[in-house]
């Protein structure tokens, strides 16, 4: 098992540099669709050469998540989820070989619940690199912050066509790994389109820091990957892929291998 | 942690990005409405002409009798149109939403209270409503779901999660982060993301001015101990703040122990809860080791929540205010004796007053006055009642 480094994103992010196209960052829920189903999802969204991963430990009451994430969610807290073992799936997937960064998404009330400083301590010893929190705005991200930046563990904060950008400059100051940028004003969910204001959004975030952008929310197309080239450097798919994964059969890595790949834009060998 | 909007180290704005610069707008418009003589007179012209205010102050006579002790006394937010003290906040809000020049209007409800005094609102002035409501409280509080619909507004069924007040929640958050640019979220409650408990707080305070100016006028002095429930804590925090300088007056806020505290199924959050974050705020809530939000039950709708208001946490923590738990029977049985002796229909939740407001007369005895925020009319629960007492029956 290898400890967390803030590292892994910034290689990572330089490797895809030189692609042009955005790499990609798959969104599992942690205990979904079953509870030992998440180390297996990671090692195949690694074979299918993703960017890095998104691991999302499941809260009751996800106020930024649109119905497929919320009830990925709730299918994971019955089957008995929870933070601690959430963040000991990340723990098996590095012992199993993963090497990519990995970032856990979840909501501030299991933090605190666990305890900020313990979270940010067990993140680091099972290999996660970064955390995204979506109800912990910059105004209340501080001590959070500065316990996952003394573990080595990066912060990444979100910002969204509403953030003016004057304070996307402040969001972005306490910032590592890359910055998040929601595409719409709304929640997680698959959607038909990429919209102009997340395009606007990614210039205004470039024009006030030099750091990674990943672009979520809605992102669901190889079309929107290939429609994003030149202006962010990864995407991160959710909703997309936990429907795939519902409607599919009884192989989720298969299915999220697949998924992976034709969001890529490369045939079952690449 | 920390940020503007506290009330002692309670509150803050736990909220998506997205929500943070319409939160920014909200609170400047707040500020800047309420420092304005024309937005107060406007809201006054509201509260009085069409709402009416100001509520009487009522003895408890026969009830006062039976308990033989302190003078019972209701603040009668029963009689406030559309029958109970979520117009007041309604108002309030609706009129602020017009003039940040809001098109759309959305709400969470409970009980339906503070839905229909929305949509009450809301036809008052030709603006689009929605209202968020579970699947459980539609069953639960049908007429309400009836009037609604009469009065233009849609209520839109939820199905996730307990299907309650919570969840309701959650999905008008989800709407007002969709459609942030044309839409006003009216909370019905003094909880939620700063500056909500200050905004809600400031349109319910109008309960506790009445309250003292009236005990002041009619007893030149003022009450010994004041009661109200505590969902969110609106009509708590309406008829406390007024008193809040006044030492001497105790306050004693109630929250809903359901089936009793040790069968853990209550809604005593601040009885049996810890801190933790929910809906945008930090206070206390019913949650289990994990940090999941615990489901919640009480025979009342509007108190059937696992959260509080943030100022209540802080008001307890202070010392300033007390909190005590009134089960499912003990505020059906106030329910029955108060139709039965003083001609009121109250609320199930101010019912749940009621009971320890009846409580606190035979410890306090007489020559002293309880005032109790008889926050509600009990129409909308009728059907609870008759389900739950038998046809005919009275004193349960
Ligand atoms: C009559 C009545 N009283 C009290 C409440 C509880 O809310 P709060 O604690 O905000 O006053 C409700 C909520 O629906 C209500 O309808």
């Amino acid at each position: 098992m290898t400890a967390a480094t803030a590292g892994r994103f910034e290689a990572a992010f330089a490797a895809g540099a030189a692609g042009g196209r955005p790499g990609i960052i798959p969104y599992v829920t942690a205990g979904f669709p079953g509870p030992d189903d998440t180390a297996p999802l990671l090692l195949a969204c690694q074979r299918a050469g993703s960017l890095a991963a998104e691991v999302g430990i499941p809260f009751s009451d996800p106020l930024a998540d649109g119905p497929t994430i919320q009830s990925a969610g709730w299918r994971a807290l019955e089957q008995g989820m929870t933070p601690a073992r959430a963040i000991s799936e990340v723990a098996r997937a590095r012992d199993a070989g993963l090497t990519i960064p990995v970032a856990a998404m979840t909501y501030i009330n299991p933090v605190l619940t666990m305890g900020i400083e313990a979270f940010a301590g067990a993140c680091a010893a099972a290999g996660i690199d970064g955390v995204i929190v979506p109800d912990l705005p910059v105004e209340e991200a501080a001590g959070l912050a500065a316990s996952l930046g003394a573990h080595g563990v990066a912060h990444i904060p979100l910002v969204a066509p509403t953030t003016p950008t004057s304070r996307v400059a402040r969001v972005a100051a306490t910032a590592a790994g890359f910055i998040y940028c929601v595409s719409v004003t709304g929640t997680t969910g698959a959607r038909e389109s990429v919209s102009p204001a997340a395009l606007d959004l990614l210039e205004r975030v470039r024009s006030v820091t030099a750091l990674p952008r990943a672009l979520g929310f809605g992102i669901s197309r190889p079309e929107h990957v290939e429609a994003l080239t030149g202006h962010c450097e990864a995407v991160v798919v959710g909703s997309a892929l936990l429907d795939a994964i519902a409607s599919g059969g009884d192989d989720p890595g298969a299915i999220a291998e697949r998924f992976v790949r034709e969001l890529r834009g490369v045939g079952a060998a690449g | 942690m920390t940020t503007a909007g506290r009330f002692g180290i309670y509150g803050g704005a736990f909220v998506p990005e997205t929500l943070v610069p319409a939160l920014e707008e909200l609170e400047a418009a707040m500020n800047e409405a309420l420092a304005d003589p024309a937005f107060i007179a406007e809201l006054d012209g509201w509260l009085y002409d069409y709402a009416g205010r100001p509520t009487p102050l009522t003895l408890a006579r026969r009830l006062t009798e039976a308990c033989g002790g302190a003078e019972i006394w209701l603040k009668r937010e029963d009689l406030v149109h559309t029958g109970a003290h979520k117009l007041n906040n309604a108002l309030g809000q609706v009129l602020l939403a017009r003039r940040m020049g809001k098109t759309r209007i959305i709400a969470e409800t409970g009980a339906g209270q503070h839905g229909v005094a929305t949509a009450t609102v809301c036809a008052c002035f030709g603006l689009e409503c929605v209202v968020y409501m579970g699947r459980e409280d539609i069953r639960r509080q049908a007429l309400n779901v009836y009037k609604m619909g009469l009065l233009g507004a849609e209520v839109r069924p939820v199905d996730s999660g307990s299907r309650t007040l919570k969840d309701a929640t959650n999905e008008a958050i989800r709407d007002w982060v969709t459609n942030v640019e044309n839409t006003h979220y009216v909370i019905g409650s003094v909880v939620g993301p700063h500056p909500y408990p200050t905004l809600v707080k400031r349109f319910q305070r109008v309960i506790g001015d009445e309250a003292r100016r009236q005990a002041l006028q009619r007893w030149g002095a003022l009450p010994d101990t004041v009661v109200a429930c505590v969902g969110g804590g609106s009509n708590a925090i309406g008829i406390f703040t007024a008193f809040l300088e006044d030492e001497d007056v105790e306050l004693v806020g109630v929250e809903a122990a359901g089936r009793g505290i040790e069968t853990g199924e209550h809604a005593a959050s601040l009885e049996a809860g810890r801190p933790g974050v929910l809906h945008g705020a930090y206070s206390y809530l019913l949650q289990d080791a994990n940090g999941q939000v615990r489901e919640t039950h009480s025979i009342s709708a509007g108190l059937d929540y696992p959260g509080v208001g943030p100022e209540h946490a802080a008001l307890r923590d202070a010392e300033r205010a007390r909190y005590v738990t009134c089960t499912d029977g003990e505020a059906l049985r106030s329910f029955h004796r108060l139709c039965r002796m003083e001609g009121i229909i109250p609320a199930l939740e101010s019912s749940h007053a009621l009971a320890v407001a009846e409580r606190l007369a035979r410890e306090l005895g007489p020559g002293h006055r309880v005032l109790v925020c008889l926050s509600g009319r009990g129409d909308k629960d009728i059907d609870t009642v008759r389900a739950v007492s038998g046809a005919g029956e009275g004193d349960s």
